[in-house]
């Protein structure tokens, strides 16, 4: 069990490519981290540069306090859960579990007592004489998992190993390998584009795009407090509405001018883009389940119902404003208006977030708020 | 439908002849007596079948040598093919170097050269090696011709190994060799089969070098010693021993074909590794 430090990792590839830029953070010894963020935004290098395969090109790694940036992935003692697997075909399901410990010089009688410990953690006793191609997907994916298991690593690493699941067998897993964690605690590093896998298996999660870190928070943390534009609108499903408009003073008191409308910030908020000092353009952002339906007269913003998707629990409400903006809301199904009303929108106040349109940083980011 | 059948058939039956007709021919031959051998009339079966001409093949045992000479330059032509050619596949396929694909193609160009264009320089070579006349002189030669196709076809195999089984090595802390030698040689079996017998029969039925590099019968080889097979007087060609040596010598090539002809398949078709 360790803890793992990335300072300052770049990694540029040969083309000149920029895998990841500036990469820092700290996975805290027995936690399980998540790296999350769209494809090709540098997860899988992150995560190779921890095993080994990559090396940075400029920056360290350390993993239980050890500096291991330029070791091979045989002496950083981290075992890895391919995508695809990645078993030997021509090995049968034991022998691809012993393999790791026979490389290392383990006695026969310990590598049989751990193949068979895993094999009883992971329900697969019965297959240990079995070749992959004899084995279903799940099953060949607890194998992988198996495979790094017996291995008693510091560190355990995760490139995207649900993802060649299918949907039911993707979320029979994931509730297993939170099981794992909370079995075996060791220090757990996941890499994924799948943000309900991070949301649920998460303790901390790293969000990344283009090569660089977003935000580092606890899932919830992440929901509620995006600390810019990319994480407001990647986490979350159906995810956070935008609206243009600018902040303005208006007699006194900080508003959010929209179009059409005029939203009156509440004290919290107002403070915080206050601290920040910033006024003029600015996008308002609202989560589909903080927007709520009154009756049109009287109601600041308009908005016409264009179709709805009935979900059996919720009905997610998609609509478009008198300026044309769209927007989707989240519903009770008896609360939802049918298509093609007119209806009056109203926003949870103390639960919208205004960004600066150019920097896209969170000007009412208050990451204590909600912990 | 019918016709094409029909068509198919007929063709299938001359291709066959063709293929398998002068074997058929050598069979039935060794097993008829001189006299029949030179009759002008045509017969296919000999009239009265006998052993005669395999008696005289094996008498005095120097084509028994001959076959033990065969055998020991194939067989060791096969297992340095194959050490070497795994191994430099697997680092041409697997590993990044300066020069990897002039290698690569150097290789390719190697197999092009016709036997006769460098017969007179490695003859001069071996002579310098004191190889001349010996086993190990012929595998060396051997080697120039199944070596570089051992490596072509054992790249294709190493290359198509998915990548993340070799980072899985890595990760469980094996060492190129054991990477190699654990992982992708199993995995390239059948190619190994395959560039194997291959290899094999190439040097088992070689006649050129082992013609040139050889001096005597110690060392001699199957296909020459049959060459030199003389008569009962200089003016006869002993055409029933020769029948029957042919047969001796085709039996153990059938042999393997046959226990390994799915492998030959599967190694033809490279590439099908999946996990």
């Amino acid at each position: 069990m360790a803890e793992v430090r990335l300072e300052q990792i770049t990694k540029i590839f040969d083309r000149g490519n920029v895998g990841v830029e500036d990469i820092t953070f700290t996975i805290p010894d027995g936690t399980f981290a998540v790296i999350l963020g769209p494809s090709g935004c540098g997860k899988t290098t992150t995560l190779r540069i921890i095993a080994g395969l990559e090396t940075p090109t400029t920056g360290e790694v350390f993993i239980g306090g050890d500096r291991v940036t330029h070791l091979p992935p045989k002496d950083r003692d981290v075992a890895m859960v391919f995508q695809n697997y990645a078993l030997y075909p021509h090995m049968s399901v034991y022998d691809n579990m012993a393999f790791g410990l026979r490389m290392r010089k383990i006695p026969r009688e310990e590598i049989h007592r751990r193949v068979l410990d895993a094999a009883r953690i992971l329900g697969i006793e019965e297959l240990l004489q079995r070749k992959p191609r004899e084995l279903s997907g799940g099953q060949r994916q607890r194998v992988a998992l198996g495979r790094a298991i017996v291995r008693h690593p510091r560190v355990f690493l995760f490139d995207e190993p649900l993802s060649n699941l299918d949907a039911k067998m993707r979320v029979r897993m994931r509730a297993e390998l939170a099981r794992l964690h909370r079995q075996l605690q060791a220090t757990s590093v996941y890499v994924t584009h799948d943000q309900v896998e991070a949301m649920t298996l998460g303790q901390m999660i790293i969000l990344m795009n283009q090569g660089r870190i977003q935000q580092i928070a606890a899932p919830l943390e992440l929901y509620h407090q995006p600390r810019n534009l990319f994480v407001a609108g990647f986490i979350g499903s159906p995810p956070m509405n935008f609206f243009q408009g600018e902040i303005a003073e208006e007699k006194g008191h900080l508003v959010f001018r929209g179009g059409g409308y005029i939203l009156q910030l509440p004290k919290e908020k107002r403070n915080l883009v206050q601290t920040r000092g910033r006024m003029g353009d600015a996008v308002l952002g609202v989560r589909p389940e903080d927007i709520s339906f009154v009756s049109p007269e009287g109601a600041d913003l308009v908005a016409v119902v264009e179709f709805h998707e009935t979900l059996g629990n919720e009905v997610l409400i998609y609509a478009r404003t008198e300026r044309g903006e769209t927007f989707v809301a989240r519903a009770r199904p008896e609360q939802s208006p049918p298509d093609g009303a007119q209806v009056g929108v109203t926003f949870t106040l103390s639960r919208i977030h205004l960004f600066d349109p150019g920097t896209g940083e969170n000007l009412t980011y208050h990451p204590q708020e909600n912990i | 439908m019918r016709r094409r059948v029909l068509l198919h058939t007929v063709l299938h039956i001359l291709v066959a002849a063709w293929a398998l007709g002068p074997f058929l021919w050598a069979v039935l031959s060794s097993f008829k007596p001189s006299r029949e051998l030179f009759d002008p009339r045509f017969h296919l079966f000999p009239e009265t079948w006998t052993l005669i001409h395999y008696r005289t093949v094996f008498a005095g045992g120097t084509f028994l040598r001959n076959m033990i000479n065969s055998f020991v330059v194939a067989g060791g032509t096969v297992i340095l093919a194959l050490a070497m050619g795994s191994l430099a596949a697997f680092v041409i396929a697997r590993f990044t170097f300066p020069g990897r694909r002039t290698l690569t193609l150097g290789i390719l160009t190697l197999t092009m050269f016709p036997q006769i264009a460098i017969l007179s320089g490695l003859f001069l070579l071996l002579r310098e090696l004191h190889l001349l006349n010996t086993h190990a002189g012929l595998v060396l030669s051997y080697l120039l011709f199944t070596l570089p196709f051992t490596v072509w076809v054992l790249l294709q195999y190493f290359r198509h190994l998915p990548r993340e089984l070799e980072e899985a090595a890595w990760m469980d802390g094996a060492s190129p060799w054991d990477l190699f030698w654990y992982v992708m040689l199993p995995l390239a079996r059948p190619g190994l089969i395959t560039t194997g017998l291959l290899s094999g029969i190439a040097a088992w039925n070689e006649f050129l070098f082992a013609l040139t590099f050889t001096m005597d019968n110690r060392v001699r080889t199957v296909p020459v010693a049959i060459a030199f097979f003389g008569g009962a007087s200089p003016y006869e060609i002993p055409w029933g021993s020769i029948m029957a040596a042919s047969v001796v010598v085709t039996l153990p090539l059938i042999l393997l074909v046959a226990l390994f002809q799915r492998n030959i398949v599967e190694g033809l078709t490279a590439g099908a590794v999946r996990g």
